[in-house]
């Protein structure tokens, strides 16, 4: 039973928003999850049967599936609480007024632009990116590489899109990944053909639009033979939201010989629980490389994963987390050996402060006949007081014999030995910690495209301002 | 009264008193040496004099500039013309020299992030940096390397030289600074501060060895033993001690000048935790 949506669409609306398709624009949203709701999302979408289905089955899946018993608490999660269909043109109208003064001021201390912080503030959408994003799309084009929305992907590149969606993390894969089939909404599509290597960044900030900031976003990136490409999601800056859950999926296709690296940088506000599936598949020779930073969220549980799937895959994680007052990081990775002769490492950095929890949450998964498998773990910790804590639950599971496994975990404290010696140069207190921070995990941040790296350096600053070690 | 003045100054390092009474004074444009035996307590001297919170000063003042050097943090030190050219420096992973000697130059000059006019310039860095990495022999590969991360012994007594001079104090403790060098490198590193010497800079060189003062000549010896100083004179006291060792004081044999024969032990580690 259809339920037909209010219609509200402002004078203004195809001035300001053009950009977007106009039966995409206003949605009067209800709170919790039915049937009904994913029917309307999806007919509002206009999409085709074959997805109304799927999200419909996922619905069902979600419903039956229990909530993770381990990992960060999270029985305070309110399903029936949450909006799961808000449309850009809702939250655009939000006020500046309505952003809290902390974030403003980070904004300020961050030197974000005018026209930025409204747009990470979930206030407006950001017009000058929508003209980067043009020129982009046409460069891209020009090599048959496609980058969208992965909304608008799926009403351009059905044949494509249906190949793929799913099929790395199908909705019976936990309960938030059937939520997230249910009713996702945004994310990016990207298809990069054979051969093809794209020399820049793909950034989600580019393709800027109203869906970008969707709590259920939903990524699909095929790498086709022997292609490359670095897409970067999220930004330093905090991004500031009502909405309570962010579940978002990542799935990820590098065929042989290609190699695909996913940069995110996540500074959710801090009353965000951020539950995201994050999975590729890699063939022959693939490469796949996670690099995540979590700073942001009350509580993230994220632990991207690669499946070597063909002999000579590679895959790396290389993540990093920071856990302040009331946070709790419970971050990793995963290395799925399905082949011989394939190697992975997850390097895992965490920081906590001012009683923050960090947790490193790993598998290595050998399966039977994949010998000769090399996989290393290393996960170091840094607590910044007595009050703060870091955990970490490296799990192996391995059913062949020729395989190299190594782990190796640290835990330390900024040592007094390193901050005498850069206060004994003249470098005052907190400076000296943030130096040694910005060191720690300066194997992550050397990884980044500069700006990121720079960002991320000042970010570091900010949150270590007032702490006293 | 000396510029840099230490009175009867009394230190505890894990309840156990280590100074016992050093009373000294140094005055910009001289050259002292500070001797002693293994465990005499010259390296509490140094620690202590520049902050480090492991060693507790039970009585006794420092006097330098006005101020009372004790109350205040070793960056505030740092700040006021106080060196020290550690024993054993510390390795800081992921902090390169180029950003740590840039963020200790900035942060002499007074520039806390806000006012870009009291940062240091690109060129005004490659400037400073020029003429002492060439008198100490380091090349340009050694800034983009972590602080004394991987550094063989000598290449960081030379980095705590080349940080010296760029920072260029006022009053510049030197411990063991010799130790662990070969006679090339005590060559470069007795160059560059022969070349710092002049009226504004006064040094206190620690040693157990009358090596380095082959190379840098004091104007002032004094001899610490047991928490003590024993005896103050001029340069013909290291010379003597260079003859009789310190067996007037310790059962030690006289092997003062052969230099590495007996490496001080590494002290306790205050507050530095790694769990594995």
């Amino acid at each position: 039973m259809a339920v037909v949506p209010q219609i509200n669409v402002g004078d203004d609306y195809r001035e300001k928003y053009g950009f977007f398709d106009p039966e995409k624009y206003v949605f009067k949203a209800k709170r919790g999850l039915s049937e009904e709701i994913v029917k309307e999302i999806s007919w509002m979408k206009s999409e085709p049967d074959w997805m109304t289905q799927m999200r419909l089955r996922s619905l069902r899946i979600f419903e039956k599936k229990t909530m993770p018993t381990w990992g960060a608490d999270l029985s305070v999660v309110a399903f029936a609480n949450i909006f799961y269909y808000l449309k850009a043109s809702e939250t655009q109208g939000k006020s500046w007024d309505e952003v809290p003064d902390d974030i403003k001021r980070t904004f300020d201390r961050l030197g974000v632009p005018e026209a930025e912080r409204k747009f990470l503030a979930g206030v407006a959408a950001q017009y000058e990116s929508e003209v980067v994003y043009h020129s982009l799309h046409e460069e891209l084009e020009k090599k048959g590489v496609i980058f969208l929305d992965t909304d608008t992907g799926l009403r351009e590149h059905p044949e494509i899109f249906r190949e793929y969606f799913g099929t790395i993390i199908p909705p019976a894969d936990n309960k938030f990944a059937a939520l997230n089939t249910a009713v996702w909404s945004g994310g990016s599509f990207i298809y990069v053909p054979k051969g093809v290597k794209v020399d820049i960044p793909l950034q989600a900030y580019f393709r800027i639009n109203a869906e970008n900031m969707g709590q259920f976003e939903r990524t699909l990136i095929i790498c086709d033979e022997g292609s490359f490409v670095h897409y970067i999601e999220g930004c330093t800056a905090p991004i500031y939201t009502t909405d309570s859950l962010h579940s978002a999926v990542v799935e990820i296709i590098v065929k042989r010989g290609a190699r695909c690296r996913y940069t995110t940088i996540q500074n959710w506000s801090t009353n965000v629980y951020n539950l995201v599936t994050k999975r590729a598949a890699a063939y022959a020779g693939a490469t796949m490389e996670w690099v995540d930073g979590n700073l942001g969220s009350q509580i993230t549980m994220k632990y991207p994963s690669v499946y070597l799937m063909e002999p000579g895959a590679k895959g790396d994680v290389l993540s990093v987390a920071f856990a302040g007052k009331g946070q709790h990081q419970d971050a990793g990775g995963k290395m799925v050996h399905v082949a011989p002769n394939t190697t992975s490492t997850i390097t895992s950095k965490s920081i906590s402060k001012a009683g923050g929890r960090t947790s490193y949450r790993g598998l290595i998964k050998v399966h039977p006949g994949a010998h000769n498998v090399k996989s290393f773990v290393k996960c170091d910790a840094l607590l910044l007081d007595d009050e703060s804590i870091s955990d970490t639950y490296p799990y192996i599971e391995c059913d062949e014999n020729d395989v190299n496994l190594g782990h190796e975990a640290t835990v330390s404290k900024v040592s007094d030995e390193q901050l005498f010696y850069l206060m004994s140069r003249g470098i005052p207190q907190a400076e000296a910690e943030t130096m040694i921070v910005n060191g720690f995990i300066e194997p992550f941040t050397k990884e980044l495209p500069l700006e990121y790296a720079v960002e991320l350096n000042r970010l570091i600053q900010l949150e270590m301002e007032g702490s006293v070690g | 009264m000396a510029d840099f003045e230490i009175k009867d100054l009394h230190v505890t390092v894990e309840g156990r008193e280590i100074l016992k009474g050093v009373s000294l004074g140094l005055s910009r444009g001289e050259v002292h040496a500070v001797m002693g035996p293994n465990g005499s307590g010259k390296s509490t001297l140094s620690n202590t004099l520049m902050g480090h919170p492991g060693y507790e000063v039970t009585s006794g003042a420092v006097l330098y500039k006005g101020h009372d050097l004790l109350a205040m943090q070793p960056d505030e030190r740092a700040r006021l013309g106080v060196y020290l050219a550690f024993q054993y420096p510390t390795v800081v992973p992921g902090v390169t020299m180029a950003n740590f000697l840039r963020t200790a130059l900035n942060a002499k000059r007074g520039y806390d992030g806000k006012d870009k006019s009291k940062a240091i310039t690109p060129r005004e860095f490659r400037a400073l940096l020029k003429e002492p990495m060439q008198v100490l022999r380091m090349d340009d590969t050694f800034l983009s390397r972590y602080i004394n991360d991987g550094f063989s012994g000598g290449e960081k007594k030379r980095a705590e030289i080349l940080q010296m001079a760029v920072l260029k104090p006022e009053i510049a403790m030197l411990d063991e600074t010799d130790s662990g060098l070969d006679i090339d490198s005590i060559k470069f590193v007795s160059e560059s501060i022969n070349s710092m010497r002049g009226p504004d800079l006064g040094v206190l060189i620690i040693t157990h060895y009358t090596r380095i003062l082959q190379f840098i000549k004091p104007d002032f010896v004094h001899v610490l033993v047991d928490g003590l100083v024993v005896r103050s004179g001029g340069a013909d006291v290291a010379d003597e001690l260079e003859r009789t060792g310190y067996s007037e004081w310790v059962d030690e044999p006289a092997v003062i000048g052969a230099g590495e024969s007996g490496v001080p032990a590494k002290p306790a580690s205050w507050g530095a935790e790694e769990v594995s």
